[in-house]
């Protein structure tokens, strides 16, 4: 009897995963479920290029490789719930659909503010849609208030700032992208904002939303107001794991993983992507979810045949699952790119080459040892610094 | 195989380079350079460094 694997998400962890499922020998079913109506495609230019021109899904699209040309596409349905005893989801159309494996890589979504005032006028960055709707609203013109200092508002306030429009940027945080960053890397990389005429309004958060059918500004906690045009909202995201609910799962934060990305107590149940909250034994093995790049494709590969050899279809991979997480931003000129795990090296930080106000090797450590490396520019020492942080031993 | 890298797209990130090291390379001046015919035996690393461009700048045909 054919076996079907179920795959839910569509989006980058559905694909790598359905890739990984073929390459590691997989040749039942696979049904990938997404509620979005796009094929899988690449989220980060969205907040960047993409979002700086014309936002279209050819322009984002991921290449299919051959060996997913079989994969079954379910899209513009969520799914609303899971009996994992049973082995079947019932989706959000009514449809229900058995399997024998259970992939969950239904990611994330952008949290929203519970702040009184208009709606129309707010945005997000997620998807395409978002993507298209807040383009269609930047401009020169535009006066553009950036909720939150994390790395998806700063790279909203940059290509906003590229596009003409007047930029402020609003948040509690002293420094923006403080978390992982740091105090000092997060200033010097204010002051370049500012220098391209960025303003921040930092310690504050915003108290109402002022307007009467659609935005015309915000009113702040210290009683400043502004006036603003378009209003984003970068405060984060919250786990897409409401239709697990029910089956006795951990799902505080993502749905807990253990290091093979078996959903704890559940064979034939993994995850994949930053729903997963998984050990990382490179570390101090406390589970976390990662919103990092690499993490879909490096959590795909071992979800795959931790998969696989519970319905007794591999052989099972016993190594110690260490991904070294990796991401970058682009914000006007500047990379940054982050390789390991900077936040678990707030404590000592140092410069390890460069200089803050330019080219910089910002490294991260714990216990003396380097555990995170943060570099703008210096594409010639990304390897080298990599490579180190790779040779680190790995606890089994 | 053939590599085929849009260089108008890649903005040398290297992310590639950690994938097939033996294809890719960043060189002196920052820049991405690639050997355009790899042999066979590289596919999966190829495939694999194609995934993972920030920028999904790269093709392979064939």
């Amino acid at each position: 009897m054919t076996r079907r694997i179920l795959i839910a998400g569509a989006s980058m962890g559905g694909l790598r995963a359905a890739e990984r499922l073929r390459a590691s020998g997989f040749m039942g079913e696979i049904v990938a479920v997404g509620d979005e109506t796009h094929m899988p495609y690449n989220r980060p230019p969205l907040s960047k290029e993409a979002l700086a021109s014309e936002v279209t899904h050819e322009a984002v699209a991921f290449r299919l490789r051959p060996a997913v040309a079989d994969v079954t596409w379910r899209l513009g349905v969520p799914i609303a719930s899971a009996d994992l005893s049973a082995g079947a989801v019932r989706l959000a159309d009514g449809a229900e659909l058995a399997y024998d494996g259970l992939v969950v890589a239904t990611g994330m979504r952008p949290r929203r503010l519970p702040t009184p005032g208009p709606a129309r006028g707010r945005h997000v960055v997620r998807t395409l849609e978002d993507a298209r709707a807040l383009r269609g609203e930047l401009g020169p013109d535009a006066r553009v208030l950036v909720i939150g200092a994390g790395f998806i508002g700063c790279e909203v306030a940059a290509t906003a700032r590229l596009l003409g429009a007047d930029v402020t940027v609003v948040a509690p945080e002293a420094v923006p992208m403080r978390r992982p960053l740091g105090d000092d890397l997060g200033a010097a990389l204010q002051r370049r904002h500012e220098e391209r005429g960025v303003r921040f309004l930092l310690g504050r958060t915003v108290a109402a939303f002022l307007g009467e059918d659609r935005i015309t500004g915000a009113e702040l906690s210290d009683g400043t107001r502004l006036d603003a045009d378009v209003v984003v909202e970068a405060v984060g995201s919250a786990s897409n794991t409401e239709w697990l609910g029910g089956n006795d799962l951990d799902l505080s934060d993502g749905v807990l993983c253990d290091n093979a990305l078996r959903v704890e107590g559940r064979a034939g149940v993994v995850a994949v992507g930053d729903v997963a909250r998984f050990p990382n034994p490179r570390y101090d093995g406390v589970a976390r979810r990662v919103e990092h790049w690499s993490i879909p494709t490096d959590t795909a590969k071992r979800a795959a045949v931790t998969l696989l050899s519970d319905l007794g279809l591999c052989a099972c991979d016993e190594t110690p699952f260490a991904p070294l997480p990796t991401f970058w931003s682009d914000q006007y000129d500047l990379r940054i790119q982050s390789f390991g795990a900077p936040a678990l090296g707030a404590g000592d930080i140092r410069v390890l080459e460069g200089d803050l106000d330019g080219e910089v090797v910002v490294g991260y450590h714990d216990g003396g040892a380097l555990v995170g490396v943060v570099l703008i520019g210096l594409p010639t020492a990304v390897v080298r610094y990599r490579a180190e942080l790779m040779r680190a031993p790995v606890a089994a | 195989m053939k590599v085929i890298v849009d260089m108008d797209v890649c903005k040398d990130h290297g992310q590639c380079v950690f994938s097939a090291p033996e294809v890719f390379q960043i060189n002196e001046n920052g820049r991405l350079v690639y050997e355009a015919e790899p042999d066979e035996s590289l596919r999966d690393a190829v495939e694999e460094a194609a995934d993972v461009c920030p920028l999904q700048a790269i093709t392979i045909e064939g």
